[in-house]
Order: structure tokens, then C-alpha cells, then sequence
């Protein structure tokens, strides 16, 4: 798979031409622009963008505060600060009080690698999925990523969008419309379906491709919305495919794994699963892919998963 | 005494008096920082603020958030007067299916924010009054603050802020009431000296007796006490003001009275009324 550019990347250009022709999009952002990749856009719009410094709790009620004044906001900050120091003000300005602030975590998950736990968001969708009015929105690839921020930028209601800094290949197929809600069919299948998202994605359609050359047909979902999960598409894909495994870079305890397994459960499917994240301990310490690696979240261990999950069959 | 001032201080007993009543039906409620606060609310919404349930979604209404949301049966009853609502729906104060709950939310016509979590007010007001500048408007922002919640960070954020965008179209209004509900301020986690905290953090501030009626329509009236600087108003209020037996008590922060308490109060309040009539 060919390397396209990294989510953050079209994530700020995407901003920056939307910013352009309204101004009435705002970044609020702390002491983060750099990492946002909006140093560009703070040069064009000044006027755009407001700082509050090293302040988190202060990027969102200050978002909030904006967005009740009918601005279009999106509050910038790395994804372990902004979902962790200002969960509250998510919870209470945002989401409560119902202002539509689009919060964007950057570099989350793993992305910050040796960094530690202290720049590690693996609690933000678990966290975020138990609060009231918030779409949880983790693009994999460009397409997604650029799809995701102009349906952000039309929707009148609170979004989190869950973005990496690593280069992304392309996954999304040209063919297929983008809805926020509804997940993508990436690759289909027949055998196992794999269900992940945001960075996880080309993962997952790499052990699809290298399964494909053992006969074994996957099927792969990008759930770019985390919630609400488009459970319609994950029962299709159990009932067709009979064996489901989650992927994703967050905790295992909370996220895209246990929404799915919930799901599923509900609907009375007990197909063969596996929740694939990162498990609840004290991290190896590494980077972003040598984390995944360690954690099963590696094609070869993929496809292994796969094979055991189905191995009867 | 003006007819104007003898009109306000009328208004302020029976803002007390619906506070007692709202408290005693519901069986809860913010009884201290309610009579701390009502005289402040009392001032901003008949004499400041230019906000009517006709133009409670103008974009041009000066907007005003209640940090201090535990407070809010004193909001209520001045929502109430002004129309925002019936008065009768205070009958209904935390009842089962009921929109006036325990703190503001915007399911009340005339609240601009859901508050309740202390430390909040403030970052939002802030972000209101930026908004108000980006778009040339000229309404102002007022958030009205307890001294308690001073203790949270987050307050101290939004007042950097505040000033780094020399936010005057932002008045904030501080409950000094010198309590909280364990105790005094400053033996909790002491706060003095604030009009100087508050100074070096960038504010032009002014200093009344938040139950001086005539000196608070003055101050507010002035804001912005400075150009380029956001304004604080810090307002000294004598928690439970207004019922002798709850003044200056801690003990009153979520007392709820008995029927005992409320007969005192009732003739307490009567006497008020009757003094300023014959005045
Ligand atoms: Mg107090």
C-alpha cells in the first residue's frame, strides 16, 4: 500500500479551505498549533485562530462559549490533554449544554510511541462513549479524514475526532459514499470479518490481503463512527461472514472492541470473536508501530487471529 | 428613597420570599447563596441586562451565565418575574419530569448555559464575549461567580484569557460572601488577598456592597470599568441575607427551613416590605 499523508495533514488543509471561505470557523487551540499542523493556517487566518496557551480546561469552555454565539469551532489539542484535563468541560459546556464544539484530539492513541503514558489517549473513546450528545469519529485514511471534517463542519451537534500523525495509506474505495453513522466496506469477505478503525485500518486490510492468499476470503468495516456504531453493518457482517474481530488502538477496556461485542450479544449472534487493543497494563515502551507489533496489532498476528477464530471451519 | 431604588428593594423581598418557597416545597435547595446572590440578580435583570423573553435568541442580548448554578432557585425567581416563564412552574422545582431542575440548563427559557460543576462559567463567558468582539457585535457578557469556586483552577485560566484578549465587553461578578459549605473561605484554602489576585490577573476592578441596591446599578452601569481590560465587580454579600437566623451561617449553605424557621422568616420579610412601603 502506497504511503499517502498523514490524517493530521488533511485534517488541517481541509480546515484551512474552510476556514477561508467562512469566517466563521474558528481554532481554538493550546499552545498546539504545531502539532495540529495549523502553523500555516495561523499565518493565512490569524483572526481564526484563538490561543489560550497551555490551558486544555480553557480550550473547551472557551469553544463552548464560541459555539453558543454561533461559531463554527474546532478545539485542536492532543488527544491524551484534551479528552483527559478536560473531560469535564466536555462533559458539562459541550455535550450538556448542548454548544456544538467539534473537538479534535490529535495525535492519539499511541502516535506520541516512547513518549509514555502521560501522551497516550487509550482511555478517550471508552471515556467519551459513556457521555450523552457526542459523535465519536476516528478516521483511517485521507478520504475519510477530509469526508469527516466538512461533515464536522455541517453538523450542528458536539463531534470528537480521533486523529494520528502517521502517514496513512489510501483504504476507502472512490465507489463508496462517506456518511457519518454508517462505516465503510473496505474489503469484502466471506470467511472473518475484521471491524476497525482509525490507524488500525491498513492494518487489518493487510492480513485481509495476506490471508486471501492462503483462500481465506475477510471481510473488513472502517468504523470511522465509534458511536453510534452502525450496527446494521456489523450483524450483516457476523451473520455473513460468522466470525468477527475488533481492532483498534485504544484500551481494551470500553472502545470500538466491547461496542461491537455488545452488539453482537444483543443481536443473539455468538459467532467466534477476538477484541484486538491494547491491553489494560504498564505499556512496553516503543514506537507507535513497534507498540502495535507487541500488542497483536501486526498483519501476521492479525491473520493468526483470524485463522484460529476460524480454524474449525 | 427614589421610587426606582423603593420598586427594586420590593422586588428583592419577594425574590426572598419566592426562594423560601421554591426551597421549602422542593425540599432542597441553595438556601445562603441564594439571599447572597438574589440582590445581584435582582440589579442585572431589571436594570442591566437587555434581555427580554422577546429577545432571548436576539444575537445582539447581552448574555449572562450563572457560575454559581447551585444557586439557581434565585435565578429562577427572577426568570419568573421578568416573564421568561409562570411563575407558577416554580411550584414545580425539582419535581419528577420537571425542566426546572436542581441547577441552570438551557431547557429554561432565558438561561444561556448549563451550569452546576463549579469553575466553568467563566471559560464560557469568556469564550462569548470573543465571539461578541469577532463579530462587531456590542453586547456585553456577565458571569456571576461564588467565592468557593474560586478554588478551582479553572477560573484562573479563563481570567489570563480574559485579559490576554483585553475582553472588556466581559463583567464578572464575584459572591463574596466569605463562605463555602464547610466553612470561611479563608479556612478552607484562603483566598485573601483577591481584589489584588484579581488586579494582577488583569482585571479592572471595583468593589461594592452586593446588597447596596443603588450602588449596584451604579457599578454595573459603568462597566467597562476600563477600556482593553475585562471588568470584576467584586460584590461583598452577607450569605442568607435577608433572614436574620441564616446570615453569615454556614450551616444554611443547603438547609432546607423548617416550618418553624419559615414562619420567622415570613414575618421577617413582612417587616421589610412594610418598612420600605412606609418609606
Ligand atoms: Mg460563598
Amino acid at each position: 500500500m502506497a504511503m499517502g499523508k498523514p490524517n493530521l495533514d488533511i485534517f488541517a488543509e481541509t480546515l484551512l479551505s474552510l476556514a477561508r471561505s467562512d469566517r466563521d470557523v474558528l481554532v481554538v487551540t493550546s499552545d498546539s498549533r504545531g502539532s495540529g499542523r495549523l502553523s500555516g493556517y495561523a499565518q493565512e487566518l490569524p483572526e481564526q485562530i484563538i490561543e489560550t496557551g497551555i490551558a486544555e480546561q480553557n480550550v473547551i469552555g472557551i469553544s463552548a462559549g464560541l459555539a453558543s454565539a454561533g461559531k463554527k469551532v474546532f478545539a485542536v489539542s492532543p488527544a491524551c490533554f484534551i479528552t483527559a484535563r478536560a473531560l469535564e468541560q466536555i462533559k458539562n459546556d459541550v455535550c450538556y449544554s448542548d454548544h456544538p464544539v467539534r473537538v479534535v484530539g490529535i495525535s492519539a492513541g499511541v502516535s506520541y510511541g516512547a513518549l509514555g503514558a502521560t501522551h497516550h489517549s487509550l482511555h478517550d473513546i471508552a471515556a467519551l462513549r459513556a457521555i450523552h450528545n457526542i459523535m465519536i469519529v476516528v478516521p483511517a485514511d485521507s478520504l475519510e479524514t477530509r469526508e469527516a471534517i466538512l461533515a464536522a463542519y455541517a453538523a450542528p451537534y458536539p463531534l470528537y475526532i480521533r486523529l494520528g500523525k502517521a502517514p496513512m495509506p489510501d483504504v476507502y474505495p472512490a465507489s463508496e459514499p462517506f456518511r457519518l453513522g454508517t462505516c465503510a466496506r473496505i474489503r469484502d469477505g466471506h470467511d472473518v470479518t475484521y471491524v476497525a478503525c482509525g490507524e488500525t485500518v491498513p492494518v487489518a486490510l493487510g492480513a485481509a490481503e495476506a490471508l486471501a492468499a492462503q483462500g481465506v476470503s475477510c471481510r473488513v468495516l472502517s468504523m470511522h463512527t465509534v458511536k453510534p456504531l452502525d450496527e446494521q453493518a456489523l450483524v450483516s457482517a457476523a451473520r455473513e461472514t460468522g466470525a468477527v474481530i475488533s481492532v483498534e488502538e485504544h484500551s481494551a477496556h470500553g472502545g470500538l472492541g466491547e461496542a461491537c461485542a455488545t452488539v453482537l450479544l444483543r443481536h443473539g449472534l455468538h459467532v467466534p470473536f477476538d477484541l484486538v487493543a491494547i491491553p489494560d497494563e504498564h505499556l512496553v515502551s516503543g514506537s507507535q508501530n513497534e507498540v502495535f507489533r507487541h500488542y497483536g496489532l501486526s498483519v501476521e498476528s492479525l491473520a493468526a487471529t483470524a485463522m484460529r477464530l476460524i480454524g474449525g471451519r | 428613597m427614589e421610587t426606582s431604588e423603593r420598586t427594586l428593594r420590593l422586588k428583592s423581598v419577594s425574590y426572598r420570599e419566592a426562594i423560601l418557597r421554591i426551597i421549602s416545597q422542593a425540599g432542597a435547595g441553595h438556601t445562603g447563596g441564594d439571599l447572597s446572590a438574589i440582590d445581584i440578580l435582582n440589579v442585572l435583570y431589571n436594570r442591566i441586562l437587555n434581555v427580554s423573553p422577546q429577545t432571548a435568541s436576539d444575537p445582539d442580548r447581552d448574555r449572562f451565565v450563572q457560575s454559581k448554578g447551585h444557586c439557581v432557585e434565585a435565578l429562577y425567581a427572577v426568570l419568573a418575574d421578568r416573564g421568561f416563564f409562570p411563575s407558577a412552574e416554580l411550584d414545580t422545582v425539582c419535581r419528577y419530569g420537571s425542566r426546572l431542575i436542581g441547577h441552570p440548563t438551557r431547557a429554561v427559557p432565558g438561561i444561556e448555559h448549563n451550569t452546576g460543576a463549579l469553575g466553568h462559567g467563566l471559560a464560557v463567558a469568556v469564550g462569548m464575549a470573543l465571539a461578541g468582539r469577532l463579530d462587531g457585535r456590542s453586547y456585553r457578557v456577565f458571569t456571576l461567580l461564588g467565592d468557593g469556586e474560586l478554588d478551582e483552577g479553572s477560573n484562573w485560566e479563563a481570567s489570563m484569557a480574559a485579559a490576554h484578549y483585553g475582553l472588556d465587553n466581559l463583567i464578572v461578578i464575584v459572591d463574596r460572601n466569605g463562605l463555602q459549605i464547610t466553612g470561611p473561605t479563608e479556612q478552607v484554602n484562603a483566598l485573601e488577598p483577591l481584589a489584588d489576585k484579581f488586579r494582577s490577573f488583569g482585571y479592572a476592578l471595583r468593589q461594592v456592597d452586593g446588597h447596596d441596591i443603588p450602588a449596584l446599578v451604579e457599578a454595573l452601569a459603568s462597566a467597562p470599568f476600563e477600556r482593553g481590560k475585562p471588568s470584576l465587580l467584586l460584590a461583598h454579600t452577607v450569605k442568607g441575607k435577608g433572614i436574620s437566623f441564616a446570615e453569615n451561617q454556614a450551616g444554611w449553605h443547603h438547609r432546607v427551613p423548617s416550618a418553624a424557621e419559615l414562619e420567622r422568616a415570613w414575618a421577617e420579610l413582612a417587616a421589610q416590605r412594610a418598612a420600605l412601603e412606609g418609606s
